[in-house]
């Protein structure tokens, strides 16, 4: 392919054009998370042609994510293929000048400090308030703009968020659900999930081809099975004294945390571990647990599968281990230690 | 009283006089909402004593986490 008529339509769109579309080819946008929200936004991206994709997700394919995560394949969930690296694999498909970079990975204060200084944007597409916490000091510390988005059932919501400019998530705490309470049950349908990501692609373009007076400034709400659309100025709840965006900034998201972090993970039944220190490699520890007749291993060059009774682990290369069948943090590590230890 | 709340118009009995009695009768409570009363922000700290009047319009949203 020649690649010379590939983005006509879109730079006959007059406000972005051939310098908007130059500008989009020169950016490098970090998705947070794999899943539904980022499946969608990084499918827009990559046909709008951006220049670099990052993608982090640390979990892999299931059955149910099919119903709404548009890149994976009923193949992909077989052979329980990481999401980032399902996603890399079908978005090279879909276009093969986009850059695009992998991270299999929990996205720590660490790796995220590692990429921000090349980022021009970041995309939330994650599932819980400690991350986007998180990307948020990030996005204060190395002034790089954020576009929140999230969904549940029939509503959704999102928020660009600008360094200097706007209120930041943290001056917003104070309305964000407590910890543990944003497992949400209600499900979730995709027309949801791709109005959202409508918003924040949308607002991305807007932000990368220097349309940066067409960006909305508003907290976006919806319900789309209720018919309802909700937009408001909230300029007002900036804090004077955010711990994130104020003179007297610490940043206090970027400091926590270096032990061993256990998170339950929301609506599926699975605690997610992430050890310290180095690990044995997978093929270390299948090894060591072939001679136990009462596991089933199954693997695939990512990721370690052991099935234990009413339990299943899976290990990562990175050490991290998602323990299915249990909501309950210690009896997760009591099966993880069982053969970890 | 009448009310549009996203929206939507309604109507509530007596009870309602406030926002912070509208949502008790919305079963919002307990849960940390964003309010527009009449296209005004409310900070967190004035829900209580802001007292609403028929025709009053109304954007309460709340912030949820999945992705
Ligand atoms: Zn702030």
């Amino acid at each position: 392919m020649s690649g010379t008529n590939r983005y006509h339509r879109q730079t006959l769109f007059e406000p972005i054009g051939e310098t908007g579309q130059d500008r989009l080819m020169e950016s490098h946008v970090l998705i947070v998370g794999a899943g539904a929200l980022g499946s969608g936004s990084a499918e827009a991206l990559v046909r709008a042609g951006i220049g670099k994709l990052t993608l982090i997700d640390r979990d892999y394919v299931e059955e149910s994510n099919l119903q709404r995560q548009q890149l994976f394949s009923e193949q992909d969930a077989y052979e329980k293929l990481p999401k980032a690296i399902g996603a890399k694999n079908r978005l090279n498909d879909i276009n093969s000048m986009v850059e695009v970079e992998a991270i299999m990975a929990d996205a720590g204060a660490d790796l995220l400090s590692e990429l921000a200084p090349a980022i021009d944007l970041i995309i939330d597409a994650t599932d819980n308030f400690d991350i986007r916490l998180l990307v948020n000091d990030i996005s204060q510390k190395f002034e790089v703009p954020w576009i929140y988005g999230a969904c549940v059932a029939g509503y959704g919501m999102t928020f660009t968020i600008i360094p200097g400019h706007t209120p930041c998530l943290q001056c917003l705490q104070e309305y964000l659900p407590s910890s543990g309470a944003t497992c949400d049950s209600a499900g979730v349908i995709q027309p949801a999930v791709q109005h959202v990501v409508s918003y924040q692609v949308t607002e991305a373009m807007k932000l990368l081809t220097g349309n940066r007076a067409q960006i909305s400034g508003k907290l976006i709400a919806f319900d789309l099975w209720k018919n309802e659309h909700m937009e408001m100025e909230i300029e007002k709840l900036k804090k004077p004294d955010c711990s994130s965006c104020s003179d007297n900034r610490t940043y206090s998201h970027l400091s926590y945390g270096n032990q061993t972090k256990t998170t339950v993970m929301c609506g599926r039944d699975t605690v997610q571990i992430r050890p310290q220190g180095n690990m044995a490699s997978l093929s270390e520890v299948a090894e060591k647990l072939r001679s136990n007749k009462n596991l089933h291993l199954s693997w695939n060059p990512y990721l370690l599968s052991i099935q234990d009774g009413d339990f299943r682990i899976v290990l990562f290369q990175d050490g991290r281990a998602l323990v299915h069948g249990t909501m309950d943090e210690m009896e997760a590590k009591n099966v993880y230690y069982r053969y970890m230890g | 009283m009448h009310l549009v709340i996203n929206g939507n118009s309604m109507e509530l009995g007596d009870e309602v006089s406030s926002v912070t009695t509208l949502l008790e009768h919305l079963g919002l409570a307990e849960k940390p909402v964003i309010i527009e009363h009449n296209r005004d922000i409310l900070k967190q700290e004035h829900y209580r004593q802001r007292m609403l009047e028929n025709g009053d319009t109304l954007e309460i949203v709340h912030f949820v986490g999945g992705g």
